[in-house]
């Protein structure tokens, strides 16, 4: 099947969080401009073959501070060159509190379907200390002027094990979300990424301990399952019917191209990535030189590991049908233990992991995979 | 290389603490000699293995033959035998010594006698040979020639106030010492028409000739051709090549004559045929009587050596028995490990001997490997009145059958400077040694005489020395027999089932605080997994100590997007190479550290 998924990086903020190591620089119009057009040119000039589009998805750094018109010409660029089919699924990531009723209203004219704010907190006490401009009240605002302008498909992001977060932080979370509508949760723990300010400032020792972190993660996935959010991957919960289509496709172990500085792709069956450099990027004549191989991609391997993210887990005729020489019954032999210990669940369609699995995957992912 | 006559011959070594001195002196021998060119002096030539470099010491015998044209106007042949200079290589040292007629005692001007320099001049004067005091270092500030001189007369007896002071570092003086060889070390005895006997003081494989001997002959002499045998197992070789030993290459001659130190090629596959202390005679006309002096090793300290990679076990043989080319002391038999799998039981000299070995199998052979807990040999009667030596623990037999027990002892002699005995005396104390006396050596440095049990000492005594005493104190042992001793085998379990490779032999009253600090190792050296690991330690069916290694609790990607992909599987590859070193024991993954980890018993660490 050709590729049908497309990642574009937009590696703008307003100012950096601190606890982010994603590729971004401050937003200043003339660059976005100028990477508005490289963007372009880029997609103009893709030398893979791709089928009409099924996802895409404008990832970030922050795409909303682009505004709605630069999107828009990046949008009806991918649609020139490849296609973008009817339903496809278009999202946007958004940050809450400049974002502008306008810029949804570009967005949703030029098809955007799906917008995507890092709401992190209903707590404005955590909101400052994770460094976050905007309060709660910011999100509401934003969620209701993106209704407003037309979306309907809205996804949060909430953040877990922050310094003194409760039990209580979490419930008042979910229920904001629930509150305003949003179909779609992801909820992540903090990992202290090296090289970003929490680390240097080792926000890590205020963290809850391993314990309080697990607690925080289970406290999530029952006050989400509660409002009507089921868990579908480690850090993703939706209403039935609503799961990241985009996002989907990277546990699926299926291609996708990813454009932009610091953009992965996975295509023709190898993983590759454009450096971390936006000037290179926008000032190379064909930024398509600049990417970089990183390695074959898509072997049984990598596609239990992520496949092992999904509740649905591994179905055996999946496997099967992609990986007709792979030994299914010895990866049953590695996963009985496992099963009985209550990390996983095994039977005659698959395997999948618990919440309790997933709370250790990481070791029983390798496990798993042997 | 010229013979001489065999008046005109000194075979000697020399005998020297631990940066006393002993190479450099050696290398100026040979550069007035001129045996080298001073720029290939750059390294010291005798201890030409990497590890002794490195550890200041000489783990094999080495030798050389050299030319001196002396003030009296004649040409002697010198031939310096190097000797080892630990005390686990006593019996090596003695084959040395029986191999010259002289010795030369080294002594460090500012610094004064060390145990192991007494130790090895005792083992000279033993031998009767010639000690020929040298005082060493007089160019540093700290040197008190005379002062040095009084102690070395005080504690040896040996005359010391015309000794020869030199610093080998600048030459100043050396010249006196090579006529002091000449004129006060007596040239070798021995009957040249007598039937062939030469002493085996050395060996080493070489790939392309086979095995080396190094020997003294005794009488008689050897040739090209001779049909020689190995008097200690009978067996027999023809000698394609004998000769003398230049500082830089082996220098092959007619042949080796009473009196003279020189190297036998025979084309022997293996060093156990060349047994250090052997007696080589002439297959044709032998000799009726070896060589006094000749004994077989034996191994004070075993312990179990396995392969990281089950699959190197082939390679782990082959190493130990390329090791063993060159040393003879080196035990080594295949042993089985629920734990660790296939492996070797191997015996050795004593700890330094063990800890040579395992570095050389690491860094000359490149293996990983996993060593058990090293145990001393214990003697037990049992009920029904036969008597067992046991060196492993797994072969430790039902306690309802053993009558009593004994434990080797040592005889501990530790010179250290005053401000030390007391740490000294609570460490002895803590090891159950039994203090016999003090010899004040002057104000400042005592000699302190203990009886310490073997099984005390092989782990981590020389380390808990130095940490109490800075470094200044040295020990030196020798063994004085068994005693009558409680013991009890220890099991540690690990998810309740007992892991036989750190199972050990302990006295009881030590059994109890040795179990808790194992479990409290393995606690911090066994990485938390997906089920918590409970470490027990048992003395038969009880539980005498307790530790846990907590379950993971959270062990998660957050994030795992399109760029997350690579550096995921990477990680995971990662984990997955981890995962290769560690031991599978049962549901429980050891890191190979926890192996060794065990062996860490002080408590100052």
């Amino acid at each position: 099947m050709p590729c049908d998924a497309l990642y574009l990086h937009i590696p703008f903020c307003e100012q950096k969080c601190p606890y982010c190591d994603f590729y971004s620089v401050p937003a200043r119009p003339d660059r976005m401009d100028a990477y508005t057009g490289a963007l372009i040119r880029a997609i103009e000039t893709a030398p893979f073959p791709m089928g009409r589009l099924d996802t895409v998805y404008f990832g970030g750094g922050t795409p909303s501070v682009m505004g709605g018109k630069r999107l828009a010409q990046i949008l009806e660029a991918a649609d020139r060159q490849f296609g973008i089919q009817s339903g496809a699924e278009i999202t946007v990531e958004c940050n809450p509190h400049s974002s502008l009723p306008e810029t949804f209203r570009q967005l949703f004219s030029a098809g955007a379907n799906r917008l995507s704010f890092g709401m992190q907190s209903a707590s404005d006490r955590q909101l400052a200390l994770l460094g976050r401009p905007h309060t709660c009240a910011d999100v509401e605002t934003a969620v209701s002027q993106a209704q407003q302008a037309g979306f309907s498909h809205i996804s949060l992001d909430l953040m877990l094990a922050t310094p003194g977060q409760t039990a209580g932080d979490i419930q008042a979370a979910v229920d904001t979300c629930a509150r305003l509508g949003a179909e779609h949760v992801s909820a992540y723990l903090l990992k202290i990424e090296p090289g970003t300010a929490f680390a240097a400032r080792d926000v890590g020792r205020l963290c809850p301990d391993e314990d309080g972190q697990a607690a925080l993660y289970l406290t999530a996935a029952e006050s989400l399952a509660r409002a009507g959010y089921r868990q579908y991957e480690i850090s993703n919960f939706a209403e039935d019917g609503q799961i990241a289509r985009h996002n989907y496709k990277y546990w699926d172990c299926a291609e996708y191209l990813g454009v932009g500085p610091s953009a992965h792709s996975f295509i023709q069956g190898r993983r590759r990535f454009f450096p971390r450099r936006l000037q290179a990027f926008v000032e190379n004549g064909n930024p398509w030189q600049l990417l970089e191989d990183d390695g074959p991609g898509g072997d049984a391997a990598e596609y239990l590991m992520l496949r092992a993210r999904l509740a649905d887990g591994i179905r055996w005729a999946s496997l099967r049908e992609r990986y007709p020489a792979y030994d299914c019954d010895a990866l049953r032999g590695r996963a009985k233990p496992l099963a009985d210990a209550g990390f996983l669940e095994l039977d005659g369609e698959g395997l999948h992991l618990t919440v309790r699995g997933f709370l250790v995957s990481n070791a029983v992912i390798e496990n798993l995979i042997g | 290389m010229m013979s001489v006559k065999r008046e005109n011959i000194r075979n000697f070594c020399i005998i020297a603490h631990i940066d006393h001195g002993k190479s450099t002196l050696a290398d100026r021998i040979l550069e007035l000699t001129e045996a080298v060119s001073k720029r290939d002096m750059e390294e010291q030539i005798l201890d030409n293995m990497e590890l002794e470099r490195e550890r200041g010491i000489t783990i094999k015998a080495r030798a050389v033959s050299l030319n001196y044209h002396a003030d009296d106007g004649q040409d002697y042949q010198f031939n310096l035998i190097d000797t080892p200079g630990h005390v686990d290589f006593n019996y090596e040292v003695s084959r040395s010594l029986a191999a010259c007629e002289g010795a030369i005692l080294v002594v460090d001007a500012s610094q004064g006698i060390e145990a192991q320099t007494l130790a090895n001049t005792y083992l000279a004067i033993e031998h009767d040979l010639e000690v020929l005091p040298v005082i060493n270092k007089i160019d540093l500030p700290a040197a008190e020639p005379d002062r040095v001189a009084h102690e070395v007369e005080d504690v040896i007896g040996l005359p010391c106030m015309d000794a020869p002071r030199i610093s080998a570092k600048t030459g100043q003086n050396v010249h006196e010492v090579l006529e002091r060889v000449v004129t006060d070390i007596p040239a070798p005895k021995g009957d040249e028409t007598a039937p062939l006997r030469a002493l085996i003081f050395d060996s080493y494989y070489d790939s392309y000739k086979g095995v080396i001997v190094y020997v003294r002959v005794m009488d008689g002499a050897v040739h090209p051709g001779t049909v020689i045998r190995m008097m200690s197992t009978g067996a027999e070789f023809s000698v394609v090549e004998c000769g003398v030993m230049g500082a830089t290459t082996l220098v092959p001659r007619d042949g080796l004559f009473a009196g003279e130190v020189g190297y036998i090629a025979a084309s022997i596959k293996t060093v156990r045929d060349t047994a250090v202390g052997d007696t080589v005679t002439d297959a044709q006309n032998p000799a009726s009587e070896p060589l006094p002096g000749y004994r077989q090793v034996q191994p004070m300290v075993f312990s179990g050596i396995y392969p990281l990679d089950g699959a190197k076990y082939a390679d782990l043989r082959d190493a130990l028995e390329k090791l063993q080319l060159n040393d003879a002391a080196l035990s080594f038999e295949p042993e089985t490990s629920v734990a660790l799998g296939f492996g070797f039981r191997c015996g050795f000299l004593g700890l330094l001997h063990m800890e040579i070995i395992q570095e050389r199998l690491e860094r000359e052979f490149n293996l990983d490997i996993i060593t058990t807990l090293p145990s001393v040999v214990y003697k037990l009667r049992m009920t029904n009145g036969e008597e067992r030596w046991i060196d492993n623990p797994s072969s430790y037999p039902d306690p309802a059958l053993i009558a009593g027990a004994e434990e080797p002892f040592v005889k501990a002699n530790i010179f250290t400077p005053t401000a030390y005995i007391g740490n000294i005396m609570e460490l002895c104390q803590d090891r159950r040694g039994i203090y016999i006396d003090t010899k004040y050596l002057d104000t400042d440095r005592v000699e302190l005489h203990y009886e310490l049990p073997l099984n005390e000492i092989v782990y981590d005594f020389f380390d808990a020395l130095k940490s109490r005493t800075k470094g200044y104190a040295s020990f030196d042992y020798e063994l004085m027999g068994y005693r009558d001793s409680k013991l009890v085998k220890l099991d540690i379990l690990l998810n309740g089932e007992i892991v036989d490779a750190l199972s050990f032999i302990a006295h009881a009253d030590k059994a109890y605080p040795r179990a808790r600090r194992i479990c409290e190792n393995l606690k911090d050296n066994i990485p938390r997994q997906l089920f918590e690991v409970p470490i027990q330690a048992a003395i038969g069916g009880k539980i005498i100590a307790r530790e846990t290694v907590k379950a993971l609790r959270k062990d998660v990607l957050a994030k795992c997007y399109g760029g997350d992909i690579t550096r995921k599987k990477k990680l995971l590859e990662k984990q997955k190479e981890g995962k290769k070193k560690m031991r599978q024991l049962g549901s429980v993954s050891v890191p190979p550290e926890a192996f060794t980890a065990v062996l860490k018993l002080d408590k100052t660490d």
